[in-house]
Order: structure tokens, then sequence, then C-alpha cells
């Protein structure tokens, strides 16, 4: 087994077929690091409107604690 | 209490919890077959007489196909099973099975007709083989759509389950008929099906990308099973305790 | 109104004659909507009127382009009628009763598929010698034009009845039910124009005719229970 290519701008030629070559794989590579990706963006979106909603729910709690605070001494 | 570890299995949790310890071996086992197959494959496999270089490809768009046809499969025997046995996982799978086949199918495609050019002169020929991956690409929209189309969750998962058996009841018959048609229209100058056995230094790097794409295609779907896991059980207390426990130790969702 | 008439149809057919008296009901209500059986037909002729239009009117061209034309716009005509399938059943009440009713599902579908053949494949099937004529279509292909879409068609109710059933709880439905079933019309297609073609070159045409027919016999047991299948499903929406 050797390498097939005299050098690098033989290889990336690949006798004219080169760019048909690169850009299979580019497209393919990139298409399924999107796919890969996915996942993780949306259980960031998730974690994120979690905590969103986890904030919403504190600061509703505060208020009403604090309305018992004020009308309790009346 | 032999079907127990069925039963667990329909648990997202358990799921959950378990396939988190198979992901990072995956996705070792992917990257590396992968690189070396890829490698392999631009680099040190021999140049094939007839094709010169642009047969290179081969070695992505091959294990695509497979896969793409094979996802069809996956995606209609967990429909199935989430049918039998009312099964919340199963569907999950289900649902996360057909965007991740469609663009295996878009990267067939794309790769059959970006090698199509230097082989036969032209992109696209309506060849027997492009036209069923193009039929396949079809189906998995239909089931995308129709999963798209119903604000109820239950009720789309169960309609695209159903959806997927009835188009894996047609697979053969659709497969067969395009096979049948092509014969019929064949151009008498356009040789497509060389019937040459693949010689070993070619086969090798193939079989390891195949091999590859398939540890791939393991990880991408059980990643986007569990994020839809997650999705799906957002107001149960584990959710909500995975997900914030995440935030602290950055990157452990990979 | 046909809840009604239904009722006492689905409540005689807890014995044999049950079944001839649905079907009775379900081809006299196809039939008092004159629209919905002649709109197809309507959109069937004038495809085909305007496709001379766009490839000229040169009759060796129109010659071999008229099977397959005439192939697709019959697959067309016959997925555009099939969107109401189910939908007046589904909103009036009608499907649910039938569902819940001690008769198989399965007979309901096949009945209402076998009318919706009826009253839009067999009327396509017998105006398509005609379009033919206007396609310069050559004297061998008519018969085997004819007979072709009289089983294709009816194979396309059939398979087009799963797509129905799956979208009829959906508002608009349209362009979702064409492109679920679309791809599982492509065997019909393919071997109904398969054999016009044979007919018209002077070839057997019987073999592809009988991969049809059995296309035919395959969606008659299937196609009803899956649609039977997705109908409960669409009820649960």
């Amino acid at each position: 087994m050797q390498f097939q290519f005299a050098g690098f701008a033989d290889f990336m030629a690949m006798e004219g077929h080169g760019i048909y070559v690169w850009i299979s794989y580019g497209v393919t590579f990139a298409l399924l690091a999107s796919l890969a990706a996915f996942p993780l963006l949306r259980r960031r979106q998730l974690q994120r409107e979690l905590q969103r909603q986890q904030r919403i729910q504190q600061r509703r709690r505060q208020a009403e604690n604090g309305r018992k605070a004020t009308t309790e001494p009346a | 209490m032999a079907w127990q570890w069925f039963h667990r299995l329909g648990s997202p949790r358990w799921f959950y919890q378990k396939t988190g310890a198979w992901l990072p071996w995956l996705a070792l086992a992917s990257v590396v077959l992968l690189t070396i197959g890829t490698v392999w494959g631009l680099g040190f496999a021999p140049q094939d007489a007839k094709q010169g270089h642009s047969y290179r490809i081969i070695y992505i768009h091959v294990p695509a196909s497979f896969l793409a046809l094979a996802g069809y499969y996956i995606m209609a025997i967990s429909g199935a099973i989430g049918l039998i046995w009312k099964m919340k996982l199963s569907f999950a799978v289900m649902r996360a099975a057909a965007p991740i086949g469609a663009v295996l199918t878009v990267i067939a495609l794309f790769t059959g007709a970006v090698w199509g050019k230097p082989t036969w002169g032209t992109y696209w020929v309506w060849d027997a083989r492009i036209t069923s991956m193009l039929i396949l690409l079809f189906l998995y929209i239909g089931v995308i759509a129709l999963a798209r189309a119903f604000s109820r969750e239950q009720v789309a998962d169960k309609a695209c389950a159903l959806l997927a058996l009835v188009g894996t009841v047609n697979i053969p018959i659709i497969y067969k008929s395009v096979d049948w048609w092509f014969t019929l229209h064949q151009p008498a100058t356009i040789k497509l099906t060389q019937s040459s056995s693949i010689d070993p230094s070619m086969f090798y790097p193939l079989l390891t990308m195949i091999i590859g794409f398939y540890c791939l295609y393991a990880w991408t779907l059980i990643t986007h099973t569990r994020v839809l896991v997650l999705q799906r059980e957002w107001r149960t207390q584990w959710v909500q305790q995975e997900l914030l426990a995440g935030e602290s130790q950055a990157g452990e969702g990979k | 109104m046909s809840s009604v008439e239904h009722a006492s149809a689905v409540g005689g057919a807890r014995s044999g004659p049950g079944l001839a008296a649905l079907l009775k009901v379900e081809l006299l209500l196809a039939l008092r909507k004159r629209a919905d059986i002649a709109n197809p037909l309507l959109f069937f002729v004038t495809v085909l009127a305007l496709l001379p239009l766009g490839v000229g009117p040169e009759p060796e061209l129109l010659a071999r382009l008229a099977p397959g034309m005439i192939w697709v716009m019959a697959l067309l005509a016959t997925l555009l009628s099939q969107e109401s399938l189910f939908r007046s059943d589904f909103e009036d009440g009608t499907l649910e009763q039938q569902a819940l009713a001690p008769q198989p599902l399965y007979f309901a579908v096949l009945i209402k598929a076998a009318v919706h053949w009826l009253v839009t494949g067999l009327p396509l099937a017998l105006l398509s010698p005609m379009l033919g004529l206007m396609l310069n279509l050559p004297a061998a292909g008519y018969l085997c034009l004819l007979v072709s879409l009289l089983l294709g068609t009816a194979s396309m109710s059939l398979i087009g009845a799963v797509g129905a059933a799956l979208t009829v709880a959906l508002r608009r439905p349209g362009l979702l039910l064409a492109l679920i079933v679309m791809p599982l019309y492509v065997p019909v297609l393919i071997f109904g124009t398969g054999a016009v073609q044979a007919a018209i070159d002077g070839y057997v045409f019987a073999p592809q005719l009988a991969i049809l027919a059995a296309l035919l016999a395959a969606a008659a047991a299937l196609a009803p229970l899956a649609a039977a299948g997705a109908i409960r499903i669409s009820l649960d929406n």
C-alpha cells in the first residue's frame, strides 16, 4: 500500500476529477456534521427554555411572598 | 421475567441513562473508522482503471445508500414496535430516524449525481438505482411532512408509524418496478452496471467506511432520540434535573 | 342527513346483505355530489387539452407522449378527488359510528374505495380513448389503455384511501396527501404506461396487465386494512 499521488497538488487535482471528489466529500461531511450538531443545539435550547421558565416561576413566587408580607401586617 | 429488559427498554428514562455510557465509544469508533476509511480511500486505494480517481466517491456514496435504505426499515420497525407494544421510546426512535434517513438519502443522491458527471458526462440520469433513491427520498419526506401536520404528538407518532409501514410494504415493489422500467427504457449507449467484482485493495477501505457509517448512524440516532426524549418528557423531574445538571458540566451532552 | 342513512345501513349490516345496503347508500351519496364527480373528469380533459399548447401540435410528438401523459393525468385526477373520500363522513360523525360498529371497518373502507372508483376511475378510463384520439394515440394502444386504466385507477383509489384516512383529521390535507401518496403510486404508473407502450410497439402487453391486476389484488387485500387503522388513529385526534 502506498500513497497514490506524487504530491499535495496532485492529490488535490486527482487528474481533473479532484473537484468532483472533493465536493462530494465536503458536502457529505458537512451534512453529517450538521446532523451530529442538531441534538446539541436542541439540547441547549431546551436548557435555556427550562431556565427561563424557572426564573419566571421564581419571580412569581417572590412577588407572591412580597405581597403576603405587605398584606399580613395590615 | 424474561421480558423485563424489553419493557425497561421502553422506558425513556432508562434508555437515556443507559445510552449515555455508550455514546463516547460509538463516537470514538465512528471518528476513527471514518478517518481511516477516508484517508485510505482517498489517498491509498489504487486508481480505477476505467473511471480514474472519480470512483473514490464510492467510499461515501455506497455507505450512505446502504444506510438510507436500512434507515427506512429501522424507522418502520421501530414504528411497528410502537404501534404493537404502545412503546413511547420506540416512537421517539422512529421520529428521530426520519430526518437522519432523509439526509443520508440526500447524500447518496448528491454524491451519485456528482459522480455521474465525470463518469457518464451528465449529473442526472434516470438510472434505476438513482430513481429508486429519489422515490425513497419522497417516502421520507412524506413521513416528515405528515409528522409536522399533526398538532398532537401521539397521533403524529401513530400516523407516521402506519405510513412508514405502508411504505415498507411498497419499497420492494417500487424497487422491482423501477428496475423493470429501467431495463425497458435503457439507452443502449450507456452501460451503468458493471458486474465486475471489486478488488480487495479497494474493498477493504470501503468496508471500513461502511462500518464507520453504521457506527455514526447509531450514534446520531441515539443522540437524536435522546434529545427527543428530553423534549417529550419535558415536564418530568428527571429531565429537568438532567438539563440543569448538564449546564454545570458543559459538553457533557455530547 | 347522511349519518341517518348510514346508521340505518350500518344497523342492517349485521347480516350479510348489510354490505350491499352500505354500498347502495355510499353510491347514492356519491352520485348526489355531481360536482365531485365532474371536477376530476374536467380536470383530466382540460389538462390534456393544454398539453398540445405546451409542447406543440406535431402528431408524432403527441403520439409519443400520449400514453404517459394520459396516465399521469389520470393519476393526478384520482389523487385530487381522493381528499374528500372520508371528509364528510368524518365531519358528520359517520366514520366514528362505523369504527364503533361490530362490523370490521375494513369492509366500510373497501366499499368507499370501490364507490370512489366507480365515480372517478371508471369514467376516467371510459373517457381515455377519446383523449387518446385527440392526442393521436396509435390505434394499437386503445384497448390496452382502457384496460390498464380500469385496473390502475382501482388500485390508486385503494392506495389513496390510506393517505386520505391518514390526513382526514387535518384541516387542509391537499398537498400533504399528494406528497405521501404519490410515491406509492409509482409501480401502478410504471406498469400502466409500460403496458400501453408495449401495445403500441406491437409487443405482448398481457404480462403488464397481469401485474397491474396483481397489484390491484394486493391493494384490495392490504390497503383497506391500513386505511382502517389510519381512520382509528385519525379519530383519536
